[in-house]
């Protein structure tokens, strides 16, 4: 039987039960790998209903520094004997499975093409602790020092990370310290180590390793966000938790202890958006949290924002379906409702993060571009990129930039004699004026309804009036194509035909599927959406190529859909990939997909020709 | 009719209030609604109301829901930012307007379908949360708008103008005020100003959840025989517990009345409520026998009106949430940026 071999280049999977402490274990562990230099890709797998509460932890350790998710397991460890069969079934072949042999198990439960590792981590525990919830606790130290072997990791590391971990509770420093060496001792006495090794690189920079809900919602304090309203719902609960904790740390007032923000829990939905509106109106900058049934029900209201023109953020984190669903699995298949949401004619801006990085600067970005263009703005997350820690570029902020409020009257503006009305495009740029309520005592007050006013928000039923305000929304929804963020392009090492459009979570698997592709050949110009309104570099994009390959993670080819409609794209020329099994699409599948799809429409690798 | 433009000239007796302004100037847009609404009067009295209490007109902001009721803000205090929203929305909107700057005044105008039905759940949570602000529903017990069918405030065994009588249980928005923890609770009667006024300026000075249940005829779709919301019915059942002066802190405290039969209460801000007890053995200021004094007079057939509960102490949203007293959308970029080197210290924890 063979063995995988490898050096800082394979997949470790940790199968656990839930709520069994495994999670900082399994954390410390990806952080090693990061400590030791090579970038890590860390995704949480949990299942929201399921008998034996298990959940996944895949850590992809990879100098090359792809961090999508790359499939397959080379080292499986196996904690959990609800999930033992699926698990064991999922290792490839040559690859290596670690598990607790306190119990000797019957061998039909083992594959003959894969290496066994065991180990008796519940005697060790067993002998070592007589407290139930120590043993369960020091069991994941344990099988991390004994991997710490198998993989030839520095242990120094570790115990680096275990200090700086209990830095707070210092007594736990010792005990923990000593579970590490336990299960490194016991592995370097029954195990050799394995194929799968970890060298020393210097391959990680100041990347920092971050969840992208964290990330977003520090975004929305360096923003100036200062009314929260929200409802639980998975994969965005986290974020508004995120932006609770940053308050605290960075948003009470030093003298007073008094808090510079407000956030409440709504009772659902509805009243968060309509609180989010509420405070948009009077001048402060608001946000909620959710995920695709979240926004199902937010509709009204952002379809009143665009209409009355009222600042809001709405940060959807997405996930599948509606209901049970699939509220624990990644997806982008909100862009739709989202960009459409609401009655009547209506569009709204998005923002696409690609990676924690990306969700900080848009977060803050959204509240910018909210005030300025006085409507809904939607930062699209996804549970991937929300709810698992990402190695990204370090977080930047520029101390010159200064808060955009956009267009606002002034009490001075209007003891000016400035001519205001609320709906009036003075600038020809279709963004009107507002006033804050309470600014001046007889000037610059107005009723806020929805369509039925004139640019002076006088009340009008008339068809004219109605159309020239919605020409001018139209004029304004063009004015963000050149303040939303632009795409990136990528261009191929030599001239091609070929495109490939692709956005948010898909970037690091979409990187790592170019270069494969290259090398096989395939030449491809990649271009990377990070907002919608399209600028014309998208269309130009689309014109310039035969063929594009739109990849997305839904089963609708949303984006697709979006890119049609508003470009006036041929359908003929965009070609999907689309991953929408709930799993973070891999580098593999988009490889195979557009391999698969060569034929189709006769993508072939490139003739060599002098550029 | 919005197409009436009201005359700007003042009646030369007019008389000013203490910021110099006349009624005239807490007046909005011509009314669209029905000859007779009972909305009017209540748009009427909060006009009255604000204009006794020296309100300087732009420091409320007026907002609503969808329905008649939610119509007439934009029929009171035209200086005033007005915020039409969505159906049952209103408490929300308010909420985050209310968040984002301390310092206005808010008013929230509903109805009873906008409020009690598609918005019970907005105008419970509201109330529980206690927000500053003064909450009125102008209760007909009737869609007006689209018109003529029940609403869910409508008394079992009444009548609709089609002669259908509504089977449903009604929802007493004073009594859940009561139970969720509004601070103040009051019904009135649109017919009665004299009682309506008062309220609304207390409310208005009032801090924490104001909110005043307004039963207000509607004149076109219920205010035949049958109705439990008509004139004449509301009329004969009228229950007032008391009737309310507000005393404000310019105005002398003289109590001229028989020992026992005035009690005082001194709100948050300074105002002093003058209460004439109309029913003895009625404590507005005890949550637990107001709840039981009103349950025992309904299940008589009584309207009870009148201030019937009030909590001069009460806390509010911001209380609870220790926000700054500067409001949240005057904040400038060092209040509410870290910078840079935060930044950086974060980074380095992130690695």
């Amino acid at each position: 039987m063979t063995a995988l071999r490898a050096v800082n280049d394979f997949v470790v999977k940790f199968a656990n039960v839930n709520g069994s402490g495994s999670a900082s274990a399994n954390g410390m562990f990806a952080k090693a790998v990061i400590r030791m230099g090579v970038p890590v890709a860390a995704r949480n797998i949990f299942p929201s209903n399921i008998q034996g509460l298990p959940t996944w932890y895949e850590v992809r350790v990879c100098e090359a520094g792809y961090i999508g998710r790359r499939g397959g397991v080379d080292l499986m460890v196996a904690m959990n004997p609800q999930t033992w069969d699926a698990d064991v079934a999922s290792i490839e072949p040559g690859g290596y499975l670690f598990y607790d042999n306190t119990k000797p198990l019957p061998p039909e439960k083992f594959r003959k093409d894969i290496n066994v590792l065991g180990v008796p981590l519940t005697a060790i525990c067993n002998a070592a602790y007589r407290d139930p919830r120590q043993r369960q606790l020091f069991k994941n130290i344990i099988y991390v020092g004994a991997l710490s072997y198998l993989l030839g990791m520095e242990v120094e590391v570790f115990e680096t990370l275990i200090r700086e971990e209990f830095k707070a509770k210092e007594r736990l420093i010792p005990p923990n310290l000593e579970a590490l060496h336990m299960g490194r001792d016991e592995a370097a006495k029954i195990l050799q180590p394995i194929g799968l090794q970890m060298r020393r690189a210097d391959k990680v920079g100041d990347r920092i390793f971050v969840e992208g809900n964290n990330a977003a919602a520090l975004g929305a304090v360096y923003g100036g966000a200062t009314v929260c309203a929200w409802y639980p719902i998975t994969p965005s609960t986290s974020l508004a938790e995120a932006f609770t904790s940053y308050c605290e740390k960075f948003r009470v007032d030093p003298a007073t202890g008094d808090h510079r923000y407000a956030i409440v829990q709504a009772e659902d939905e509805i009243a968060s958006i309509g609180i989010v509106v509420g405070a948009g109106w009077n001048g402060a900058r608001a946000f909620t949290c959710t995920s695709g049934p979240g926004v199902s029900l937010m509709q009204e209201f952002v379809g009143l924002s665009y209409f009355a023109e009222i600042p809001a953020v709405i940060f959807d984190v997405q996930r599948g379906g509606p209901s049970t669903g699939m509220p624990t699995r990644t997806q982008q298949s909100d862009l739709l409702s989202a960009a459409y949401a609401s009655h009547g004619d209506t569009k709204h801006p998005l923002l696409l993060p690609e990676d924690p990085t990306e969700c900080f600067e848009f977060g803050a970005l959204a509240f910018d571009l909210s005030d300025r263009l006085q409507t809904t703005v939607f930062v699209m997350l996804d549970l991937d990129i929300g709810m698992n820690e990402w190695l990204c570029r370090p977080f930047q902020w520029d101390d010159t930039r200064r808060i955009d409020r956009g267009k606002v009257m002034t009490f001075e503006d209007l003891e000016a004699g400035k001519d205001f009305g609320r709906y009036l495009d003075v600038d020809g740029d279709g963004i009107p004026y507002r006033t804050y309520p309470g600014t001046h005592p007889d000037k610059g007050g107005y009723f806020t309804r929805g369509t039925s006013r004139d640019p002076y928000a006088r009340y009008s039923e008339e068809g004219p009036v109605y159309v020239a305000n919605m020409q001018r929304l139209l004029d304004k929804f063009d004015t963000a194509k050149s303040l939303v963020p632009a795409p990136i392009v990528r261009k191929a090492k030599r001239r091609t035909p070929y495109g490939v459009i692709y956005f948010g979570s898909t970037s690091p698997a979409m990187d790592e599927s170019l270069d494969s592709l290259e090398a096989s050949g395939v030449h491809l110009d990649a271009l990377r959406l990070r907002a919608f309104p399209f600028t014309d570099q998208v269309l130009d994009f689309i014109a310039a190529h035969e063929t594009i390959f739109v990849v997305e993670q839904n089963r609708d080819a949303q984006m697709r859909t979006l890119i049609m409609n508003e470009g006036g794209v041929d359908p003929g020329k965009l070609v999907s990939v689309l991953n929408y099994d709930g799993s973070p699409i891999t580098a593999r599948f988009i490889t195979d997909e557009i391999l698969r799809r060569a034929g189709d429409v006769a993508v072939r690798p490139v003739p060599q020709v002098a550029e | 009719m919005t197409y009436i433009t009201k005359p700007r000239l003042h009646h030369p007796l007019l008389k000013p209030n203490g910021l110099g302004f006349t009624r005239r100037d807490y007046e909005g847009k011509v009314s669209t609604l029905c000859a007779g609404c009972g909305h009017d009067s209540i748009s009427a009295s909060i006009i009255q109301a604000c204009y006794e209490i020296d309100l300087p007109p732009h420091r409320l902001a007026k907002l609503s829901g969808i329905g008649c009721s939610s119509k007439t803000p934009d029929y009171f205090l035209g200086n005033s930012h007005g915020f039409n929203s969505v159906h049952g929305r209103m408490p929300s909107v308010l909420t985050g307007a209310n968040l984002a700057n301390r310092e206005l005044i808010y008013l929230g105008v509903s109805g009873d379908g906008d409020s009690a039905s598609i918005g019970l759940g907005q105008f419970a949570h509201s109330v529980r949360r206690g927000v500053n602000m003064t909450y009125i529903v102008e209760n007909n017990g009737v869609y007006g708008l689209t018109k003529g069918q029940f609403s869910a405030t409508s008394d079992k065994g009444s009548k609709s103008k089609k002669g259908v009588v509504n089977h449903d249980q009604p929802i007493d928005l004073v009594g859940l005020a009561l139970q969720l923890g509004a601070s103040f609770v009051a019904r009135s009667f649109s017919g009665d100003k004299a009682q309506l006024v008062p309220l609304i300026k207390a409310a208005i000075r009032h801090k924490g959840a104001a909110f005043i249940d307004v039963i207000s005829p509607c004149v076109q779709f219920n205010n035949h025989a049958g109705s439990t919301k008509s004139f004449d019915y509301v009329r004969e059942h009228n229950a007032a517990v008391n009737r309310l002066d507000v005393i404000l802190e310019r105005d002398e405290i003289v109590v001229d009345y028989a020992p026992g039969s005035v009690e005082l209460v001194t709100q948050h801000d300074g105002s002093v409520l003058r209460l004439r007890k109309l029913a003895s053995h009625y404590d507005p200021t005890d949550r637990l026998s107001a709840m039981t004094a009103l349950q025992e007079h309904q299940a008589k057939g009584e309207i009870v009106t009148g201030l019937l509960y009030v909590d001069p102490e009460a806390e509010d949203l911001h209380d609870y949430l220790g926000t700054v007293d500067k409001p949240l959308n005057q904040l400038g970029d060092a209040e509410l940026t870290p910078g840079s080197a935060a930044l950086h210290a974060l980074n380095a924890s992130l690695r």
